[in-house]
């Protein structure tokens, strides 16, 4: 498939993503929240098309609302990791000295840890919610994006017409805006997208766990931790919000590894320049 | 210049420990809820206000914040982690007696791992571009795009559940228990390095001296597995020793899913009541095997790439 088409259909997708999570209560069949004991542990049919959990509530509408919460958080949260680690690297590396010996050295106590343990950590002294489980995954991934914008900066730090510009007068809060941060923009927000999936994996994770979001609200890592128990009886309360994790998180890692070979030309002419060789 | 080098290694080591140990005194310090009340909830007893105060002064929780610091730090010198409230235990004895199980699956599933991922990197990356290495990239990105829980319940469910081949959840860890589990970290982990391996294998098929190799007449498999895999294998090593310590920490979902009972179940017991002790032993602990192992990866390096050696002589 050409590039763009290929760019096009999976926008495509990623919208009807956020239009579903968006839209979530307008258009499910039912209320997610309402228990009817009743109509518990209903098979998947014609009623309802993903069956019935424990407490008789649609999970297709629990999947559907679930959209909300995950699409939602991940968006904000892979934003905030990006501005800040963004921000941080660049000040590091800009100015140099103590403000990049101590946000890399902070920056170095975070990567000495495995991901999931410090945030398991934090969610869990915070105590458990979607926010305290939001702070805890931007706590252990800020690191590697003020590492990269960091190396970034110190590319062009010497460079000649920034001395230029130090030297005509220009304030430091100018230099940033006007030429680290242009420069270091399109490979931060490259490394952005390639990381939405990756970062949904990690919330869900956490809320699997039961630090992230707090029931009732759905949200598909805790929708499967709950199903976890009727998994002989009724496996559709796992596979049903599996699948959409997995879809989704498909979605956004093709859609931003194909944002990458669109803005990052490097990555593409190398790859095409090595196959010519190799011929 | 090596022990030079060794010395300067242990020394930023042991900053970044205490910054470490700091931090996580720090957060259970500014956590809402003191851990007095923590521990009396955990045992289900509503104290009275006296209790509580006599608990706070057993705990040393009345003192300035650095003193409490000082008092846990100079304890862990001795080897005195604490007392975990939850499970009324020293935190050293409950971290050790999980860690062999968590141990062993992290050895497992790293083995399990590289058989699976090494041959089919490079047979992906030798035949670039054919339809196997269009199966082996397809198949690694259902892998990174899949959520390990899932992988293990789907496992859990088909194998253990529906055909009962397996069987789960028993108080022993021989073989039988860490295969299902073992598996789904492996399936995760080698989805990652096949990846690394095709580009690894790629990288070196691309080099003057493959060309030279070719150029003179050497056997194409004789290449591969004399020149070309020895230099591709080096980066492994890193994400190698990076993945070992992941593992001991990062294995708790799996554990959960499959009630195998190591480190991780014991880590987010403790969490989930807020054993601060414990909590603060496990992060303690983990970061320092995290950074022990990569301190091993970075000597082994000396021993195995040839190249590092000559430069810290020059």
């Amino acid at each position: 498939m050409k590039k763009n088409t290929r760019f096009a259909v999976l926008s495509i997708l990623v919208f009807l993503i956020l239009a579903v999570a968006f839209l979530a209560d307008k258009i499910v069949p039912y209320d997610p929240l309402s228990a009817s004991l009743s109509d518990a542990f209903q098979a998947p049919g014609k009623e309802h098309y993903f069956g019935t959990d424990a407490l008789g509530r649609d999970v297709f509408s629990r999947v559907i609302c679930g959209a909300t919460t995950s699409v939602y958080s991940v968006l904000i949260l892979v934003a905030v990791i990006l501005v800040v680690g963004t921000f941080l690297g660049i000040i590091a590396g800009y100015f140099g000295g103590a403000a990049d010996a101590v946000i890399m050295r902070v920056g170095d106590m975070m990567i000495a840890f495995p991901d999931l343990i410090l945030a398991m950590a934090i969610a869990g002294i915070l105590g458990p919610s979607l926010k305290n489980s939001m702070i805890a995954i931007a706590a252990v991934s800020w690191t590697r994006y003020a590492r990269l914008s960091r190396s970034l900066v110190l590319k062009i730090r010497n460079r000649t017409y920034i001395s230029a510009a130090e030297i005509s007068g220009s304030r430091h809060s100018r230099i940033l805006m006007r030429y680290m941060l242009p420069n270091a923009l399109p490979t931060m927000i490259i490394t952005a997208a390639t990381d939405i999936g990756t970062i949904m994996l990690s919330l869900a994770s956490l809320s699997f766990l039961g630090f992230g979001i707090q029931p009732p609200t759905p949200e598909w890592g805790y929708m499967l931790s709950e199903g976890r128990t009727y998994i002989l009886s009724s496996p559709w309360l796992l596979f049903c919000p599996g699948l959409a994790v997995f879809i989704t998180v498909v979605i956004f890692n093709l859609w931003g590894d194909c944002i990458r070979d669109m803005i990052d030309p490097n990555a593409t002419e190398k790859r095409r320049k090595k196959r010519r060789k190799r011929r | 210049m090596k022990k030079n080098r060794l010395v300067s290694r242990l020394i930023q080591m042991c900053v970044v420990l205490i910054g470490i140990s700091f931090l996580t005194f720090l957060l259970t310090y500014l956590a809402p809820g003191d851990p007095a009340t923590a521990m009396y909830d955990s045992l289900g007893i509503t104290p009275s206000p006296e209790m509580l105060e006599q608990a706070r002064q057993s705990m040393g929780l009345d003192k300035p914040f650095l003193q409490q610091y000082v008092d846990w730090i100079g304890g862990i010198f001795h080897g005195d982690f604490g007392t975990s409230f939850s499970k009324s235990a020293p935190v050293l004895d409950l971290l050790m007696k999980r860690l062999p199980a968590t141990f062993r699956l992290a050895l497992f599933s790293l083995g399990l791992m590289l058989i699976v991922s090494v041959p089919l990197g490079i047979l992906s990356a030798v035949r670039q571009d054919g339809i196997a290495d269009y199966i082996v990239r397809f198949l690694s990105f259902l892998g990174i795009s899949l959520p390990g829980f899932l992988i293990g319940l789907i496992l859990l469910y088909v194998f253990a559940l529906k055909l009962g081949l397996v069987k789960v959840a028993s108080s022993s860890v021989g073989m039988e228990q860490m295969l299902l589990p073992g598996i789904t970290l492996a399936i995760a982990m080698a989805s990652k390095y096949s990846r690394q391996v095709r580009t690894a294998v790629l990288e070196e098929l691309h080099q003057d001296y493959v060309t030279g190799a070719r150029a003179r007449g050497m056997n194409q498999w004789e290449i591969l597995f004399r020149q070309v895999l020895p230099n591709a294998m080096l980066p492994l090593v890193t994400m190698l020793g990076l993945s070992f310590g992941s593992l001991l920490g990062g294995t708790s979902v799996v554990e959960i899913i499959f009630s195998y009972p190591g480190l991780g179940i014991l880590a987010v017991g403790a969490v989930k009541a807020r054993d601060y002790p414990l909590i603060q032993g496990f992060v303690l602990w983990i970061a320092l095997i995290y950074m022990v192992v990569n301190l091993l990866v970075d000597i082994s390096y000396h021993y195995i790439d040839p190249r590092t050696r000559e430069g810290e002589n020059g």
